[in-house]
């Protein structure tokens, strides 16, 4: 295993782990919008709140970390990205902005609005729509090089229908994954009337997501011929994902194992998201940059891996105090607790 | 060049993002360590006040600790999306301190979310303090490495460039570079003292509003005694960085102290405008530069003479630098001043115009902090990396920052607002006389020992 190797797979570690806690978080406040909008509010939302109030900042750090090793161990990547990605990424920051700090104004602060409620549901849908064409840029055709350096074809990238299909399978992706989260906590909080929502909801945007996702690989076929013919190769990974899928949806149709169901999701997209990242390699962006060519020197890689195995070493034990606190702790999920500053 | 309108625009909004991210993230570095002073202090005296002290700072603290997040994560995505080919060349070189700010962040993020989350949760209060340590060491950390990454922008080191190409990388030297003990030691003690005066500013505000209670008059004495401590620790380390200047960067010193011809015994210039070439209304202090800049009244001092005109910084950074000085100067004595009266009895420490001063104190120190950062990063013009590349070299070729830089005013002006008007509903909704009443704790201290 080469240290390039090393580096990438650690950072899309940690985008999986993104993917996964930043889809239970913007799920959440879209359903509490949600039922809101449809006079159900009281059955989301203290099982919602409960959730997000102690881990709401950690969820933003796995995406810190994941732009600042990226420069890191690719530091070529900034190049490329920094300057074809202003746009997107300055509209994904604002968001994400206005998300966060409005989060805490509200649950610590006392602002309750309305309104307050419906932006920060639908800002749950526009930030992975935003992140997610990233994505789609990566696989490449709509940056150009010209004398100055890369420039973003936008009338390209937004009448690509791929770009479409990766932003309607990051929605359905995380309101899925989010449903079937909060199903388990709902449960686990032993309230009967919001484990019943959730479960729907979970099983409504099950098929969609699955769908979703199968298209995306019928367009990469059209789109980006090698990428696709390298996710042929790999067809058992996803066949073991739709596996994984079917018995998600086949344990939470007969109301059983939630949290076992849960963990079957992640399965599923730990490896939908890998296989996706293996028939990638070695392209960071089609045709432009490969982990090889915009990998930093040796000395900074292992210097980079050190700091990462100790800072994990410190991490590891902190993440599990924080999930024995909260969100293991039948106590503090069940709302007889409420120890708040 | 060709690609000046990015480059301004990425430069304005650069310093927009810092300067209002500052604000939020020395708060956020100074108001753990004062939250855990006041915490320990109501322990050891056995005193509620400082107990509610720290609960409602800490509660504060959220509101601001989340606007620092969300604006950091901005600044760090700024500098890729800014500044590619700056953070290009040296993400090979200092990315490791940046990456290990992330560990300190992520550690600072688990534990302020378990000791908000846990308060009277354990019968013994010193249990739930030692939860706020991460919490404290986190924050101090993620100024330490994000303020080496800056030191070595001023003074670049750990690598060789042998035609073109960066070799013979050390991350570790890199990090260990000539501005960063300085640096980082200014940096840590100026949030503390700024966090100290914006807390004591809080204090004074309320006993001028008509409370009277003890619990504001023991937050001041505590907070105004931790700022003068770390107010005289400010000037002791300014009085190195200055020196470190003269070693290292001799053209910021000489453009910030207007000293345009190298001499011995050179004096300080102290105020003043300048009118082409020439400083009017200035006070001179003779000797005083060369004491300041190698503790020698005969030292020879480098001036603007020896650089070319393309690698001096603008000559406005001296405005910058005296703001900055007279600020730390002027908390030094006023905080002096309360300790003094305080031990002294003096009857004016407790009037209106004394404690106005005080609530000027909190603003004021802020400035003091946006004016010092000002300073150092203008007065590292034109170079973004010293030596090696000039700032218009570095920026995006986008034609799109403008635009960016709209939307991004728009949002701090959101955040700013949105921050200041929850923060002042929290604490107004919520009076501490309420809320001593509520936890039944009046009988705590009623004095406070001088």
């Amino acid at each position: 295993m080469t240290l390039e190797i090393v580096g990438i797979f650690v950072l899309w570690l940690f985008l999986f782990g993104y993917v996964i806690v930043a889809s239970i978080d913007f799920g959440a406040g879209f359903f509490n919008a949600f039922s809101l909008f449809r006079g159900k509010q009281h059955i989301l939302n203290s099982v919602i709140q409960r959730y997000l109030s102690p881990v709401w900042e950690v969820t933003n750090v796995f995406l810190v970390f994941f732009f600042v090793g990226i420069v890191g161990f690719f530091p070529k990547s900034a190049y490329y990205y920094g300057t074809t990605l202003l746009v997107p990424v300055s509209i994904a920051i604002v968001l994400l902005a206005i998300r966060g700090s409005y989060y805490a104004f509200t649950t610590y602060g006392g602002l309750k609005d309305k309104r307050y409620t419906y932006l920060y549901g639908l800002t749950g849908l526009f930030i992975p729509a935003s992140l997610s064409i990233i994505l789609t840029i990566s696989e490449g055709g709509f940056v150009s090089m010209n004398d100055k350096g890369p420039v973003l074809d936008y009338w390209a990238l937004f009448t690509s229908p791929l770009t479409w299909s990766i932003v309607v399978l990051s929605l359905t992706a995380v309101l899925y994954i989010s449903a079937v989260f909060l199903t388990w906590y709902a449960n686990y909080a032993k309230d009967e009337a919001a484990t019943n929502l959730l479960r729907k909801y979970a099983l409504i945007w099950s098929v969609p997501s699955i769908i979703t996702a199968t298209g995306i690989i019928v367009e990469l076929r059209f789109h980006n011929l090698e990428h696709f013919t390298r996710i042929m190769d790999l067809w058992w990974m996803f066949a073991l994902s739709v596996l994984f899928f079917a018995g998600t949806v086949f344990l939470l149709w007969k109301r059983r194992a939630y949290g076992f169901a849960f963990l079957l999701v992640c399965g599923q997209y730990y490896l939908a998201f890998f296989a996706y990242g293996i028939s990638h390699y070695p392209y960071l962006l089609y045709p432009y940059l490969t982990i090889y060519d915009s990998f930093t020197n040796e000395a900074m890689a292992l210097s980079l891996i050190i700091v990462f195995i100790a800072g994990l070493g410190l991490l590891l034990p902190s993440l599990y105090l924080l999930l024995r606190l909260f969100l293991f702790n039948k106590d503090y999920v069940q709302g007889k607790r409420d120890n708040h500053a | 060049m060709g690609n000046e309108e990015a480059v301004f625009f990425s430069r304005v909004l650069t310093e927009l993002t810092l300067s209002f991210h500052i604000i939020y993230a020395t708060i956020g570095v100074g108001i753990p360590l004062m939250i855990m002073i006041a915490q320990w202090v109501g322990i050891k005296k056995n005193d509620e006040h400082y107990i509610l002290l720290a609960r409602r700072w800490a509660r504060g603290f959220v509101i601001t600790v989340a606007v620092g997040v969300v604006t950091g994560t901005a600044i760090g995505l700024q500098l890729s999306l800014l500044w590619p080919n700056f953070m290009e060349l040296v993400g090979h070189i200092i990315a490791l301190p940046l990456f290990m700010e992330v560990f300190a962040f992520f550690f600072e993020a688990i534990f302020l979310g378990i000791y908000l989350y846990t308060w009277d949760r354990f019968e013994d209060q010193r249990k739930h303090l030692l939860l706020l340590i991460p919490v404290a060491l986190g924050a101090s950390f993620s100024a330490v490495f994000i303020t080496i990454v800056n030191s070595f922008m001023n003074t670049p080191q750990g690598f060789d460039i042998v035609d073109g190409q960066i070799v013979n990388i050390s991350p570790v030297l890199a990090m260990f570079n000539p501005a960063m003990p300085t640096k980082v030691a200014h940096v840590l003690v100026t949030a503390y003292m700024a966090s100290a005066f914006v807390l004591a500013a809080i204090g004074a505000f309320r006993l001028l509003k008509g409370s009277n209670h003890i619990y504001h008059k023991k937050a001041v004495f505590l907070t105004m005694k931790l700022g003068l401590i770390f107010a005289i620790s400010t000037a002791l380390i300014g009085d190195f960085a200055g020196k470190f200047l003269a070693e290292y960067q001799p053209e910021k010193l000489a453009a910030a102290e207007w000293h345009f011809e190298t001499e011995e015994g050179a004096p300080l210039v102290l105020y003043g405008v300048l009118d082409e070439e020439e400083v009017k209304h200035a006070i001179r202090i003779p000797y005083a530069l060369s004491i300041l800049a190698y503790s020698n009244p005969f030292a020879e001092v480098t001036g603007l003479d020896q650089f070319a005109d393309e690698d001096i910084p603008p000559l406005y950074i001296h405005y910058l630098f005296d703001a900055m000085v007279t600020i730390g100067m002027a908390m030094i004595g006023l905080s002096f001043i309360y300790l003094i009266g305080i031990w002294r009895k003096w009857t004016f420490i407790e009037t209106n115009w004394f404690r106005w001063l005080i609530v000027l104190g909190g603003p004021i120190s802020l400035i003091g902090i946006e004016v010092g950062w000002w300073f150092t990063e203008v007065g590292r013009q034109p170079w973004i990396l010293r030596g090696i590349m000039r700032t218009h070299d570095a920026a995006t070729t986008s034609g799109q920052v403008d635009k960016m830089l709209i939307l991004f005013a728009c949002l701090y002006l959101v955040l700013g607002v949105g921050s200041a008007v929850v923060l002042s509903r929290m604490f107004k909704k919520n009076t501490v006389e309420q809320e001593l009443a509520d936890r039944k704790i009046e009988k705590a201290g009623d004095s406070f020992d001088t």
